[in-house]
C-alpha cells in the first residue's frame, strides 16, 4: 500500500541512542510508564532531557513524537486540521493526535515556550480520561495503555512570562536533570565526542568555569551538550582552543566582553 | 579667537573668576605672571582645564595652572589634556593626594605616553573580573589599590601597568597578578595565621617579602596542574625563577606542598641575609587583613549554610541532628561536594537554597570541608535568602552601596567613573486607609478611566484569506473554487489564522520624592498612581513604579513602591500612600538605574515614564543646572540605547524650556496646574501605549 502523505508511520527509534543514567530516573520514568502517569523534566539546556526521552522510546520500544514546542505553537498544530485536497477538505492529524493513535511517546520539548491555551489541550490526556477532545471533528480519542506523555521545561528561564501554570504542572511526575557530576559528564564527553578521558576532563573543567560565570553576564554556562561539540570538533582534528572557542564561548554569548573572558578561560585550559 | 596673548593683569581677572574658591588664592598674580609668556591657544586650554578642574576640586584647578607651563613643554596639546584628565581621573577614584602627585609627576607621565604601553586597570578590570570569577565560583571582586595584594575577597591590583611596550604585555602582566591573587585563596595562602608565624623573624618587612615570592612559586606550580594553559601564558611574563630560588623550586613544586613548606623555607633566606627580589607580577601579602575577612566569611557561611539547613526536613533520607555524624567534604577528584552522614555518602539535597550551596563551596574552598558546627541546623527560624529591605535610609550611608553608576561630566565630556552610589529599598508605608480614600473619592473617574484603558486592551483576533491557518475559510474557498471553475487562477489564501494582538510592554514610573514636591505635587503623584494603577490593572501591562531622592552622589536613594513582579495588593497600596517628599533630584542616576532594571524586562516595548516637578537637582552647586540637565540627558540618551523609549512628565509653573533639549522634543509634557496631573497621566499612559 502506497503510504499516504498525510498520515506518515511512526518510526520507532532503531538503534539505542547512548544514554549515561544519573540517577534513578530510568526506573522512575519505567514505573510512571507502567502506571500510565504523564511525566515531566525539568533541568538546565543541552544536560540530556532530549536524549534521555530517546533512550527510553528505545528502551519501552515505542515510537517517538518528539514537538519542539515555539510561541506561536496552536491548538491546531498539536491537534491537527483540515487541508483542502481538490475540492475536498481532509483531516490531518496533528502530531499529538497521531501519537495518541499509536500508542506513542509524545514528546513536548520546551512546553512553555508553547501558547497558553494548547496546554489545555493536554490536560484530559494527562487525567484518569485519557483522552484527547479534537473538538473540530467532535470525536474523543481515547488514550491507548502504551501512549505516554512528557514534557520539558527550563526552570533556568526566570521569566514570568514563561512559567508553568500549576493547574497544568500538578497532572506531571517530575524528574530533575542538571549537569551530571564531574567524572560522569567526562565519561559522557569521552564516549559521544570521542575524544580520550585526559581531552575529556579538560573540557569537563572547562564546563565548571563558565557555570561559575551564570548570572555574571551568562544566563547558563556551557552545557554538556556544547562540550560534546568541542569534543567532536576536536576529534575531527580541530585544534582545542579554535573548537572551545567556536562550540562554547561564541555559543554562550554575543558580548565582545564576554566572548574575551570565556577565551580567556578556554586559554587557561588548553 | 585672536591671537593676541592675554596680558597679566587680563589672565589675573579670569583665573581669579574660575579659581576663586582656591585657598591658594593669594598667589593668583605670581600664576598670572608665569601664564603670560604661553601662546593665547594654550592659555585658554589652561583657563578652561583650571575651571573645569576647580569645580571638582579648588586646589587641583590652582596646581595645574601652576604645572601648565612646564606640561606645554613637554606634552603636545592632545597630552596635556590626557595629562589633566589622568589627574581628575585619580581625584575620583583615590581622592585629592592621589590626584596631585598624579598631576606633579609630569615626567612619569610622559615616560608613560612616549616609551611603554599604559594600560589602566578600568579598561581591563571587567574582563578580569569575570575570569577570576570563572575561575573560584565565589565572588572575587576586582578594585584599583596602591598595589597587587588580596584580602580574600578583593583582588586589589595597581590602577595603571606600565611595564611593557605593547598593551597585550600589560594586560597579560594583569592576569598573572590577577591569576596568582586568586590562587592565594584558593590554594590555601591563608589557610594557617600567617601573622603569628611572622612573629619569628625580627625583619617582618622582609619575611612577608620572601614568603610573597614562596607562595608565587607554589602557587605557580598548582595552577600549572589544573590550568596549563594560563601557566604557559603566565612564565611568560615571568620570565625564568631568580637563580637564588632553584633550591626552593623543588620542594614547592610538588603537588603536596602547602603555605606551610614555604613558611618551612622563610629561615633559609631570611638567615642567608638576602633581599627578597622584586617580582612585579607576585603581589604582596597582608595577611592580618586577610584573616580577618576570611574570619568574618566563614562565619558568614557558617551561618548561611546553618539556617538552610534547619528548614530541611532531613539529609539524603536520614533525620539531620546531633545524633548523626555529618560532613562534607571536596569530593576526590576536586570536583563538586560530597556529603556524608554517618561516614556513608548521600546526595546533597538538591532543595538546598542556592546561596546555602554556594556557601558550602566557599567553606570548602576556606577550610578543605564544611566545618561540623556548619552541618547543626540552626534553631526554629524561617529561611530567608537575603533580608532585602536593608537598612533605613538613616542607615544607608553606613553599608556599602548597593550599585554604583556613571556619571557625565560635560565640563570633562567624560564619563566620572563609579561617582553615584545607589541604595535600593522599600518606602514605609503610609496610612493604609488612603488609596481606598482616594479611590472613593474618585470613583467615577477611576472607572472613566478603566474603561478607556479596556478598549486599548489586546483581543485575538481571526484573520481570514490565509495561506496557511488553523481553519478552513469557508468564504475564502468558495471563492477559490468558483473562480477555479470559472477558468481563472484560485487564490491559495483559504485558510484563517488566529493572531494574537498581545501588548508585550513594561513600564516603569520614576516618581519624584524631592523636597520639594512636599504638599500638593505630592498629594497630586500619589493620587495620580493610584488612578494608573486602577487603569493599568485593567490593561493587564507590566508596570513597576519607584521613588528617587537623594543627598549628593554618595547617597542617591531610590524608593520601590512597586516592583515589576508585585501585584497591586495591600502593601503596593500602602507603600503608594507612604510616597512623602524627601531630599534632592539627582535624576541621572536614578534613570540608570531604573533603566537597568526596565531593560531586564522580558517584553518587546519598554517605556520609563519619568514624572518631577522640575528640573534636576542636588545639594550643592555641582548638579545644579546645565550639569544636571547634561547628565540627566546622557541617562535619557543611554535608556534609548537599550531599545527604552522614556517620557517625562514635569509640574513646572516656571514652564520648562530645557526639557526639550533634555529629552527631546515629543517626549515631554510640561502641567502648569498640579491638580491636572492625576487625570492627565493616565491619559497620557493611554496615548503612549495604543
Amino acid at each position: 500500500m502506497k503510504p499516504d502523505p498525510l498520515a506518515p508511520e511512526l518510526a520507532r527509534v532503531a538503534a539505542e541512542p547512548y544514554y549515561q543514567p544519573i540517577g534513578d530516573e530510568v526506573a522512575l520514568f519505567e514505573a510512571a510508564y507502567r502506571r500510565r502517569l504523564p511525566a515531566l523534566l525539568k533541568g538546565p539546556t543541552g544536560c540530556g532531557k532530549t536524549r534521555f526521552v530517546e533512550y527510553m522510546a528505545w528502551k519501552l520500544q515505542r515510537p517517538l513524537v518528539t514537538v519542539a514546542c515555539h510561541d506561536d505553537l496552536t491548538t491546531a498544530d498539536l491537534v491537527g486540521r483540515y487541508l483542502i485536497v481538490g475540492e475536498q477538505t481532509v483531516w490531518m492529524d496533528g502530531p499529538l493526535t497521531a501519537a495518541v493513535r499509536a500508542g506513542a511517546i509524545c514528546y513536548l520539548d520546551e512546553i512553555v515556550e508553547a501558547r497558553k491555551d494548547t496546554t489545555v489541550v493536554i490536560h484530559p490526556l494527562t487525567d484518569s480520561r485519557r483522552v484527547l477532545a479534537v473538538d473540530k471533528r467532535g470525536e474523543l480519542v481515547p488514550a491507548p495503555d502504551d501512549f505516554m506523555l512528557v514534557i520539558s521545561y527550563n526552570p533556568g528561564y526566570q521569566s514570568v512570562l514563561k512559567e508553568i501554570k500549576p493547574s497544568t504542572r500538578q497532572r506531571f511526575v517530575a524528574l530533575e536533570f542538571d549537569y551530571p557530576a564531574a567524572d560522569v559528564e567526562v565519561r559522557i564527553v569521552a564516549t559521544e565526542g570521542g575524544v580520550a578521558d585526559d581531552m575529556a576532563r579538560k573540557l569537563v573543567k572547562l564546563g565548571e568555569l563558565t557555570r561559575n560565570l551564570k548570572g555574571q553576564g551568562l544566563d547558563e554556562g556551557a552545557s554538556t551538550r556544547l562540550l560534546v561539540h568541542a569534543a567532536q570538533l576536536i576529534n575531527d582534528g580541530m585544534a582545542p582552543v579554535a573548537a572551545c572557542t567556536a562550540a562554547v564561548a561564541r555559543a554562550l554569548t554575543d558580548d565582545a566582553e564576554m566572548t574575551e573572558t570565556l577565551n580567556d578561560l578556554v586559554r587557561a585550559i588548553f | 579667537m585672536t591671537e593676541r596673548k592675554l596680558f597679566e593683569h587680563e589672565l589675573e581677572e579670569r583665573l581669579d573668576a574660575v579659581l576663586f574658591a582656591s585657598p591658594s588664592h593669594r598667589s593668583i598674580t605670581r600664576l598670572a605672571t608665569t601664564l603670560e609668556s604661553l601662546p593665547r591657544v594654550q592659555q585658554e586650554k589652561v583657563l578652561h582645564w583650571a575651571g573645569v578642574a576647580a569645580k571638582t576640586y579648588a586646589e587641583i584647578g590652582y596646581l595645574l595652572a601652576t604645572l601648565a607651563p612646564k606640561a606645554f613643554e613637554l606634552l603636545d596639546d592632545e597630552g596635556f589634556d590626557a595629562w589633566v584628565l589622568s589627574g581628575l581621573d585619580a581625584y575620583d577614584r583615590f581622592g585629592l593626594r592621589p590626584a596631585m602627585d598624579q598631576l606633579r609627576n609630569i615626567e612619569l607621565f610622559c615616560a608613560e605616553r612616549a616609551g611603554t604601553a599604559v594600560t589602566r586597570l578600568a579598561d581591563v578590570e571587567m574582563r578580569l573580573a569575570r575570569f577570576v570569577q570563572g575561575l573560584s565560583g565565589r565572588p572575587l571582586a576586582v578594585r584599583a589599590g596602591q598595589h597587587a595584594w588580596t584580602d580574600t575577597e578583593n583582588i586589589f591590583l595597581p590602577e595603571l601597568v606600565a611595564v611593557h611596550t605593547s598593551a597585550g604585555g600589560n594586560r597579560r602582566l594583569y592576569k598573572t597578578m590577577a591569576a596568582l591573587l586568586w590562587a592565594q585563596t584558593r590554594y590555601g595562602t591563608f589557610s594557617v595565621d600567617i601573622e603569628a608565624r611572622l612573629g619569628e623573624w625580627a625583619d617582618r618587612e622582609r619575611a612577608l617579602g620572601w614568603l610573597a615570592v614562596l607562595e608565587a612559586v607554589r602557587l605557580d606550580a598548582r595552577i600549572a596542574a589544573e590550568l596549563p594553559g594560563l601557566a604557559a601564558e603566565m612564565a611568560e611574563v615571568r620570565g625564568p625563577w631568580p637563580e637564588e630560588l632553584s633550591a626552593a623550586i623543588a620542594h614547592l613544586t610538588r603537588p603536596e606542598a602547602t603555605v606551610s613548606d614555604s613558611l618551612d623555607l622563610l629561615a633559609g633566606f631570611l638567615s642567608g641575609g638576602g633581599v627578597p627580589p622584586r617580582l612585579t607580577f607576585a603581589g604582596t601579602l597582608d595577611p592580618a587583613a586577610a584573616w580577618r575577612v576570611r574570619a568574618e566569611r566563614i562565619q558568614r557561611d557558617t551561618e548561611t549554610l546553618r539556617k538552610a539547613l534547619a528548614t530541611l526536613k532531613g539529609m539524603g533520607g536520614k533525620r539531620l541532628s546531633g545524633e548523626h555524624a555529618v560532613s562534607m567534604a571536596m569530593a576526590n577528584d576536586g570536583a563538586g561536594m560530597e556529603v556524608r552522614v554517618d561516614g556513608e555518602a548521600v546526595a546533597l539535597p538538591p532543595n538546598l537554597p542556592p546561596e546555602a550551596q554556594a556557601a558550602a563551596q566557599s567553606l570548602i574552598q576556606d577550610l578543605g570541608e564544611v566545618p561540623p558546627e556548619a552541618l547543626t541546623p540552626a534553631g526554629h527560624g524561617q529561611w530567608t535568602p537575603t533580608d532585602k529591605t536593608g537598612p533605613g535610609p538613616e542607615l544607608a550611608s553606613d553599608r556599602d552601596a548597593d550599585h554604583r553608576y556613571d556619571e557625565w561630566d560635560y565640563h570633562r565630556g567624560a564619563y566620572r567613573r563609579h561617582w553615584c552610589h545607589v541604595y535600593e529599598m522599600a518606602v514605609k508605608p503610609g496610612e493604609p486607609g488612603y488609596v481606598t480614600e482616594v479611590a472613593q473619592r474618585h470613583g467615577p473617574l477611576i472607572r472613566q478611566i478603566r474603561k478607556r484603558f479596556e478598549l486599548v486592551r489586546g483581543e485575538d483576533r481571526m484573520l481570514g484569506r490565509q495561506p496557511d491557518g488553523e481553519e478552513v475559510d469557508v468564504d475564502a474557498l468558495v471563492d477559490a473554487l468558483a473562480d477555479r471553475r470559472g477558468g481563472a487562477e484560485p487564490s491559495e489564501r483559504v485558510f484563517s489564522r488566529r493572531v494574537r494582538n498581545e501588548r508585550s510592554l513594561a513600564a516603569l514610573f520614576m516618581v519624584d520624592m524631592s523636597g520639594s514636591t512636599k504638599g500638593w505635587v505630592n498629594d497630586a503623584e500619589r493620587e495620580a498612581l493610584i488612578m494608573l494603577c486602577e487603569g493599568i490593572e485593567a490593561l493587564g501591562d507590566r508596570y513597576a513604579i519607584y521613588g528617587f531622592s537623594g543627598w549628593t552622589r554618595t547617597r542617591c536613594d531610590i524608593y520601590r513602591v512597586k516592583g515589576f513582579d508585585d501585584a497591586y495588593d495591600a502593601a503596593v497600596r500602602s507603600r503608594i500612600a507612604g510616597i512623602e517628599a524627601r531630599d534632592y533630584t539627582r535624576m541621572g542616576v536614578a534613570i540608570r538605574h531604573l533603566t537597568k532594571l526596565l531593560a531586564a524586562q522580558p517584553t518587546r516595548h519598554r517605556l520609563l515614564v519619568t514624572l518631577s516637578d522640575g528640573r534636576p537637582d542636588d545639594f550643592g552647586d555641582e548638579y545644579r543646572g546645565t550639569y544636571g540637565i547634561e547628565d540627566t540627558r546622557h541617562a535619557l540618551l543611554e535608556a534609548r540605547e537599550q531599545g527604552i523609549r522614556s517620557y517625562c512628565v514635569t509640574i513646572d509653573r516656571q514652564g520648562a524650556d530645557y526639557l526639550r533639549h533634555m529629552v527631546g522634543p515629543a517626549s515631554y509634557t510640561v502641567l502648569d496646574q498640579v491638580h491636572k496631573l492625576p487625570l492627565k497621566l493616565a491619559d497620557i499612559y493611554r496615548r503612549l501605549t495604543r
